[in-house]
């Protein structure tokens, strides 16, 4: 093991390895105006990553191409295309297995392909962070952005992260790393934004130095042994649990994947120091508080400011983390609502149930509205909804298709 | 009208350079100092199929996205998002804001005696300009469109300035640029076009300075005032 810091070195395009407080939270930031997929690009360059696999899928085919380019220029170790998103995910399990600190992206129907293999990143401690810009996966076939793939990532046993902008995306694809590679917390991380959204949007970002990266993923904080499948650790893989039928081998898969979701919730005390919490909120003495996650949260602080202009006070509730579920901070930010207001971007409304089953006297509750297949939810449509709520006579928003 | 934000809607056909627009619409608002958003919408990527963007101006941090449903001021890029409702919607101006502005490249009158009545109600403002002739005049190829609706647009509601333009346009046609299949073989097809980027560059903003002229002059004739400024009521 090394008995040297890498700290101050340079890796060989020149950047240094940097203290990633210093890089995030002191060095200076350049002011770029960035489409999400060009920001996935840049904070990539700066995250000393050994390896990733692609494969293409709207809207992350832009930012998985983009990565290419980075390959080609030398930022990371190793660059391929998988057969299929269920090939990508299990060869991400491989490099991840061998000790690389991995990165992949996907959307939509490739998260549902690849789902099985995401249980299995989360069982095995392997803290590959795999960029999700969600899209429709239902039929008919639709590109664009709608949050249900999200709802299935939240069982697996991952870190879900839903960003809301640009900006949270360049930093948390940094800052994911350092949580999702903690010894007592080693899980993957699915870092989701809404496709398009975010991906296709340009926006200004604020950008950390170019010649400064994380250090690199030190295998040995593993808290499970290194795989080599050629002289396994442990009986897993050449006498795995499932060939056996008894009490020992239920009790070791119950205990574990206990231990999965305990360690899910050992990463809150990282996620609090390195995001300054697992929620951000805004005016919440108000009587009525929208509690939001990703592209609902910026249409929210829309509606919020068309609100305040008619003299309603609205409070506001960003959900960063989906997982670990931020339950304690959600029921103490909402204890004084009236109403809570929980806008989403898909026809089931998740997040709407996760909030329901968190805060006590849950009728307060108004889950919606609801936008799904690729639909824009204009701040017009939260304002009406909670206008509405409050017994205010609302005039028919006479929209598209009218 | 005095708007803290305008807001505006692109319908045109893909391969057009709609997108393409928004984008640098947005890029130079952004030079100017002002704060911008811009995205596009579209279905899988190909020409003539509809495709809209759109492009946010302000003078406070936008956070909106998405198709805008809204919109202050709409451009149609192409006849055929009227005649043949190539629009995400119909009519094509459903939901535009009362006392808005429609700009619409055509070098014929296009709209129904309804869509002029549905519009004078709403006291929309329609501007038709011959931006594919114009961009034939100046830049020599249809391909340069887009940036006679850029113009245009500037001219009358000066939401961003000359400079500005001149800026992003270096940005995105000056130096490499990473797009999808599609824009990158229309980028490459329009380099083409010209001998040297410089040259490229050069008729672009001629193009859009061109439209600005026309967008301005009609503007003042015809008493029309949208702008971006802090004295609005919202």
């Amino acid at each position: 093991m090394a008995t040297q810091s890498v700290i101050g070195q340079k890796n060989n395009k020149g950047q240094a390895f940097t203290d990633p407080r210093h890089m995030m939270f002191e060095a200076p930031r350049t002011p770029s105006f960035f489409t999400g997929s060009e920001v996935i690009k840049e904070a990539v360059r700066r995250a000393s990553c050994d390896m990733m696999v692609a494969y293409p899928i709207t809207p992350q085919s832009e930012a998985a191409a983009l990565c290419g380019e980075l390959f080609a220029e030398g930022y990371i170790g190793d660059y391929f295309r998988g057969e299929s998103e269920f090939a990508v995910m299990s060869q991400c399990a491989g490099a991840a297995f061998g000790g690389a600190r991995v990165f992949t992206t996907t959307a939509g129907p490739g998260t549902m392909r690849a789902m099985e293999n995401f249980p299995m990143w989360a069982g095995a401690r392997l803290p590959i962070q795999m960029i999700v810009t969600c899209r429709g996966i239902n039929s008919p076939l639709s590109i664009q952005p709608d949050t249900l793939e999200i709802s299935y990532l939240m069982q697996t046993g991952m870190l879900v992260w839903h960003a809301e902008t640009a900006q949270d995306f360049y930093d948390w694809i940094l800052l994911g790393y350092m949580v999702s590679e903690e010894p007592d917390v080693h899980l993957p991380l699915a870092l989701c934004c809404d496709g398009f959204f975010v991906t296709h949007t340009k926006d200004m970002v604020d950008l950390t130095p170019v010649d400064m990266c994380l250090p690199p993923y030190d295998p040995y904080r593993s808290p499970v042994p290194c795989m080599d499948m050629e002289c396994p650790p442990v009986r897993m893989m050449r006498d795995p649990f499932v060939m056996k039928s008894n009490y020992i081998s239920y009790a070791t898969h119950a205990s574990w994947q206990q231990e999965v979701w305990a360690a899910v919730e050992r990463s809150r005390k990282h996620t609090i120091g390195w995001m300054n919490g697992l929620i951000d909120t805004e005016n919440t003495d108000a009587d009525i508080i929208v509690v939001a996650s990703g592209t609902a949260v910026s249409q929210s602080r829309e509606a919020i400011d068309i609100l305040a202009d008619e003299g309603i006070s609205v409070g506001l509730v960003k959900v960063k983390t989906l997982r670990p579920w931020p339950g304690e901070e959600i029921k103490e930010a909402t204890k004084n609502a009236k109403h809570i207001i929980v806008p989403e971007f898909n026809v089931t409304g998740w997040l709407g149930r996760e909030v329901k089953a968190t805060v006590p006297n849950n009728e307060r509750v108004h889950s919606g509205p609801h936008v799904c297949g690729g639909m824009t939810m204009p701040p017009e449509i939260i304002a009406s909804e909670i206008k509405t709520i409050l017994g205010i006579k609302v005039e028919t928003l006479s929209g598209r298709g009218s | 009208m005095i708007l803290r934000r305008i807001n505006i809607r692109m319908s045109g056909l893909g391969g057009q350079g709609a997108v393409t627009a928004a984008h640098v619409m947005a890029m130079a608002a952004s030079k100017d100092g002002k704060y911008a958003i811009s995205n596009p919408f579209f279905g899988a990527e190909k020409r003539m199929a509809p495709a809209e963007s759109y492009c946010r101006i302000g003078l406070r941090k936008i956070y909106d996205r998405g198709e805008l449903v809204f919109p202050d001021v709409i451009q149609v890029f192409h006849p055929q998002v009227i005649t043949m409702g190539k629009s995400y919607t119909m009519p094509f101006y459903s939901g535009i804001k009362e006392g808005g502005l429609v700009i619409i490249n055509t070098d014929m009158p296009l709209l129904t005696d309804e869509d002029v009545a549905r519009l004078k109600d709403l006291n929309v403002a329609v501007f038709n300009i011959p931006g594919t002739n114009i961009a034939l005049d100046v830049a020599g190829t249809e391909l340069a469109t887009n940036m006679t609706m850029i113009g245009s647009v500037a001219g009358i509601t000066k939401c961003v300035t000359m400079n500005g333009l001149d800026l992003a346009l270096q940005e995105r046609f000056g130096k490499k640029f990473v797009a999808s299949g599609g824009t990158a073989t229309l980028d490459e097809a329009i380099k083409k076009k010209f001998a040297k980027k410089e040259m490229l560059l050069k008729k672009n903003l001629e193009t859009v300075q061109k439209a600005y002229e026309i967008g301005a002059e009609w503007a003042e004739k015809n008493h029309v005032e949208i702008m971006v400024g802090e004295a609005a009521a919202a």
